[in-house]
């Protein structure tokens, strides 16, 4: 053993496979092939990553060499770097617990670095519910790896057998003899390890579990709750200004003639022009924002186009041909066996992101290096964008994630950060661009909105014979088919981020894309059908369940809220809705109250169930759901985007209004534990079930079939009165 | 207007030669460096940048600096004492009351603002005090307990 312990070799470089060289360029961004470098090399070496370097995004790939994800210093703190951000959703919390645990190190030993291009492994983006299932396996292997490589070392170090040493809180030691011991910072004192194992040893299984598993605090919640959490725009940079940038009043409005004269009269502004983009630049935003409000310009509005009631006759119109994703047996058979037949159409509306924190960014040029602040879900991607709006390579480029105030998706396109360098690169100046609040409704990526049509039938029991559901523009995910349906098909007509010249703006990914939209739609037509058959809806959808996990989660809930059977509409004003996302399945339940004067519904209570697979942290998970349950009674009740030809009618809180402290129910939750299975997205899926739970909860109540979100007092009036 | 405009901001004496018509926002966040109370909408719409002025909670966005001119002004900087967690951030931590966090000192200073004026607030009245503030990653049901256990740890007494 002895004689293989490590040697400075620097010329191991030399000797590296060809598959580490993606490793070795990252590291040397990095800066952690420095001088001075101990390098631990060992014949094994030259297979060590036979593991071929995970696909990316234009050539970028997520790297394998653990020390890309961890570094060991010589206190034997462990700093974890990841390319996920942290927006609230809590992977700060999560991915620390992950490396503590396969790491064999304490919790609070670890630190975490986020969404910094030039310190972090590749990423896409922070979205999918996707940082734990499928990044968290990459931090785990890293860790996982370290851990073995550490052993190995400490049996040279230690003169013991491998097989009698123990890692325990950053520790090893020989179990015959505790005192011959040894800490990770004496093992890797501070360096990077070029050791590495020919084969990723076993992750630790489940039940070993002691820090995954466990419910933890926020760790950012000190930094939080006294002001000291550093979100983009609390950083500050010598000579910075802030730029206030000419919009136009409509989408699809050119500017004609525009005049700064007056803004530039302003005592320390700047004003700068560079084709479209006109900009006004001083160290005050509040000054900035008022010379902008002093240009004149004229523009050329887009003709009488569409608005948020002729949206649906526009999009139907307009549909691309459908794309059949999942189907069973032939609809035609089904409709022959069915005695009663329900068709229905079902209407989505835009809705906005509205995060707390409006899309900010600050660029800075030194040295031929541009470093860019960014709220962002996607710090790799602004890399690229932000390098080709500039003339750089990405290299060039670093972007840094702060803390970010909600994205919810919406932060997955940053043309904020473009602007930032652009003007930066314009002024030589490092330059902050913070959107204003109509600024953010103006260019966000709506969730689009969609139409969902389901024509589907009954058999003489009672039972689907058949179900045929065509979905326009909000997308596939979550439309598919789970139930017991013999003649079924799903078509979908367009995607949430595929339909060029069809939206009157911008559309993207909004929290669970398209399955706020699907699972709505099913579950109100369920209930209706359930209403046809006259059965309990809960016992209709078991009758057409075997998925074990689905039944799991509908049984979950239906104890924890304490569901009786009833057929709809009962009266009650319960509701139920079901779904899958991000590979976790879920069910709610709701009791609602609606005013039969104006159509107000009141939400007194929503259980919710899922089942995730393995939890890392309970807590944040529950939290999650919480938090999906809450921000859904917007889409559900009250969110949509008004607009006319181009121009939005909502463009504050005042107009566009998001659930508030009033609105909030009492709100329950449960995780149906299921260790077999690894863990599942947590960050969206009981959003989906909010549409479905209380639609049918107001059908449940009124016996009102409300065919169009968000559920608004009108809508409800309108519905009451066509039931 | 330029002119010289005294205050007490986090227990200081402060005294600035500032244009006395912007906003308290924008002074504290570039002049001052405190960057705690955050810009959301600009209209006062929902209370992200929500700082004290006499104990009482106000949308920074829509106060100008002369309008606190000889007032006591604290900002969510100015509520820990000596690194000791006020008990309403005690609360906030312990509840898990913050996700994102933008709108957390906001609602750390409503909170505030409300048990001044009412020390034992019922569930309802803390539902009604904490209205205006906007949380959009949906902590609304744990800022609500958080607020409670602080109203129970400061014993009715002045937060």
């Amino acid at each position: 053993m002895k004689s293989k312990t490590a040697q400075p070799v620097k010329q191991a470089v030399g000797v590296a496979p060809p598959a580490s060289v993606t490793r070795r360029e990252f590291l040397k961004r990095m800066g952690l092939l420095g001088g001075g470098l101990i390098v631990y090399a060992t014949v094994g070496d030259m297979q060590a990553f036979a593991r071929a370097a995970r696909e990316g995004y234009k050539g970028a790939k997520v790297p394998v060499d653990f020390n890309a994800f961890l570094k060991i210093g010589t206190d034997s703190r462990v700093t974890c770097f990841v390319g996920k951000i942290e927006m609230g959703q809590g992977p700060i919390t999560s991915f620390a617990q992950m490396v503590a645990e396969e790491l064999d190190v304490l919790y609070e030993s670890v630190d975490m670095v986020m969404g910094d291009t030039d310190r972090c492994p590749w990423d896409a983006g922070t979205w999918g519910s996707y940082s734990t299932r499928y990044y968290g396996v990459f931090v785990k292997e890293a860790a996982c790896e370290a851990k073995g490589v550490l052993l190995e070392l400490a049996a040279e170090r230690l003169e013991c057998p491998p097989a009698r040493l123990v890692a325990q809180a950053g520790v090893i030691f020989d179990s015959n003899r505790p005192g011959n011991r040894v800490t990770y910072g004496e093992l890797t004192q501070g360096r990077v390890i070029e050791r590495h194992l020919k084969e990723l040893p076993a992750l630790k299984p489940v039940t070993e579990y002691a820090i995954s598993g466990k419910s933890y605090l926020r760790r950012d919640a000190r930094e939080k709750v006294t002001g000291a959490a550093r979100y983009t725009g609390d950083i500050r940079l010598p000579g910075m200004v802030y730029a206030k940038i000419l919009r136009p009043p409509a989408h699809g409005a050119k500017p004609l003639d525009v005049d700064t004269s007056a803004a530039e009269r302003v005592t320390g502004v700047e004003v700068v022009r560079d084709g479209d983009l006109v900009a006004v630049l001083h160290p005050y935003p509040d000054v900035a924002q008022q010379a902008l409000a002093s240009i004149k310009a004229q523009y050329d509005l887009p003709q009488a186009g569409v608005n948020d009631h002729t949206i649906f006759e526009h999009l139907l119109k307009n549909a691309p041909s459908p794309v059949v994703v999942d189907q069973a047996g032939d609809l035609q058979m089904g409709q022959k066996k069915a005695a009663t037949i329900v068709e229905e159409t079902y209407l989505n509306s835009y809705v906005a992101h509205a995060p707390m924190e409006t899309h900010t960014a600050l660029a800075h040029f030194e040295n031929g290096k541009l470093t860019v602040w960014a709220s962002t879900q996607s710090p790799f991607g602004v890399q690229h964008q932000v390098a080709e709006a500039v003339g750089l390579s990405a290299e060039k480029v670093r972007v840094i994630t702060p803390f970010v105030g909600g994205g919810f998706g919406g932060k997955s396109a940053s043309a904020q950060a473009v602007e930032a360098a652009r003007l930066a690169k314009m002024t030589a100046k490092p330059v902050m661009v913070m959107w204003s609040r109509e600024e953010e409704f103006f260019f966000d990526t709506f969730r689009p909105a969609a139409v969902v049509k389901i024509r589907s039938g009954l058999d003489q029991d009672g039972r689907v014979a058949f179900w045929d559901f065509h979905v326009y523009f909000a997308g596939q995910r979550g439309c598919e088919n789970f139930y017991e349906i013999p003649h079924h098909r799903e078509s979908v007509y367009g995607e949430w981020r595929i339909a060029p010249g069809i939206h009157p703006f911008a559309v993207g990914p909004w929290r669970a894309p398209a399955a706020n939209t699907n699972v709505y739609a099913r579950d109100l037509h369920l209930n209706l059908m359930a209403a046809a058959a006259g059965q309990d809806p809960l016992d209709f959808r078991l009758r057409h369940l075997k998925d074990r996990r689905m039944r799991s989660v509908l049984e979950a809930v239906a104890q924890k809220f304490g569901y009786t059977s009833a057929k709809p509409p009962s009266g009650r004003g319960i509701g139920i809705a079901c779904g899958i996302d991000a590979e976790t399945v879920v069910a709610a339940m709701a009791e609602v109250v609606v005013d039969p004067k104006n159509g107000a519904v009141r939400v007194k209570r929503v259980a919710c169930a899922q089942e995730m697979g393995q939890v890392v942290n309970p807590q944040g998970a529950t939290i999650q759901m919480e938090g999906c349950l809450t921000m859904g009674l917007g889409y559900a009740l009250a969110e949509e985007m008004r607009f006319d030809s181009g121009r939005l009618l909502d463009t504050n809180f005042d107009n566009y209004t998001i659930p508030r402290f009033s609105w909030v129910p009492k709100i329950e939750t449960v995780i149906v534990p299921n260790p077999s299975l690894p863990p599942k997205g947590g960050g969206e899926p009981a959003i989906v079930c909010m549409g479905g739970v209380l639609a049918t909860a107001v059908h449940d109540a009124t016996g009102a079939k409300v065919f169009q979100l968000p559920m608004t007092r009108d809508r409800v009036m309108a519905a009451l009165k066509n039931k | 207007m330029i002119e010289t405009i005294a205050f007490t901001l986090n227990d200081q004496p402060v005294s600035l030669r500032v244009d006395s018509d912007r906003p308290l926002l924008w002074l504290l966040r570039t002049d001052l460096g405190l960057t705690g109370a955050k810009f959301g909408c600009g209209e006062g719409l929902c209370g992200a940048c929500t700082v004290l002025v006499n104990n009482e909670a106000v949308p920074a966005c829509q106060m100008s600096v002369k309008a606190v001119a000889g007032s006591d002004v604290r900002t969510i900087e100015g509520l820990a004492k000596n690194g000791q967690l006020h008990p309403i951030q005690e609360a906030f931590v312990a509840h898990d009351a913050l996700q994102c966090g933008f709108c957390t000192p906001g609602m750390i200073l409503r909170a505030y603002g409300l048990l001044v004026s009412n020390p034992t607030p019922t569930r309802q009245q803390i539902v009604d005090g904490m209205e205006d503030n906007l949380c959009r990653c949906g902590a609304h049901v744990r800022i609500v307990e958080a607020i409670q256990t602080a109203a129970r740890a400061l014993k009715g007494g002045t937060p």
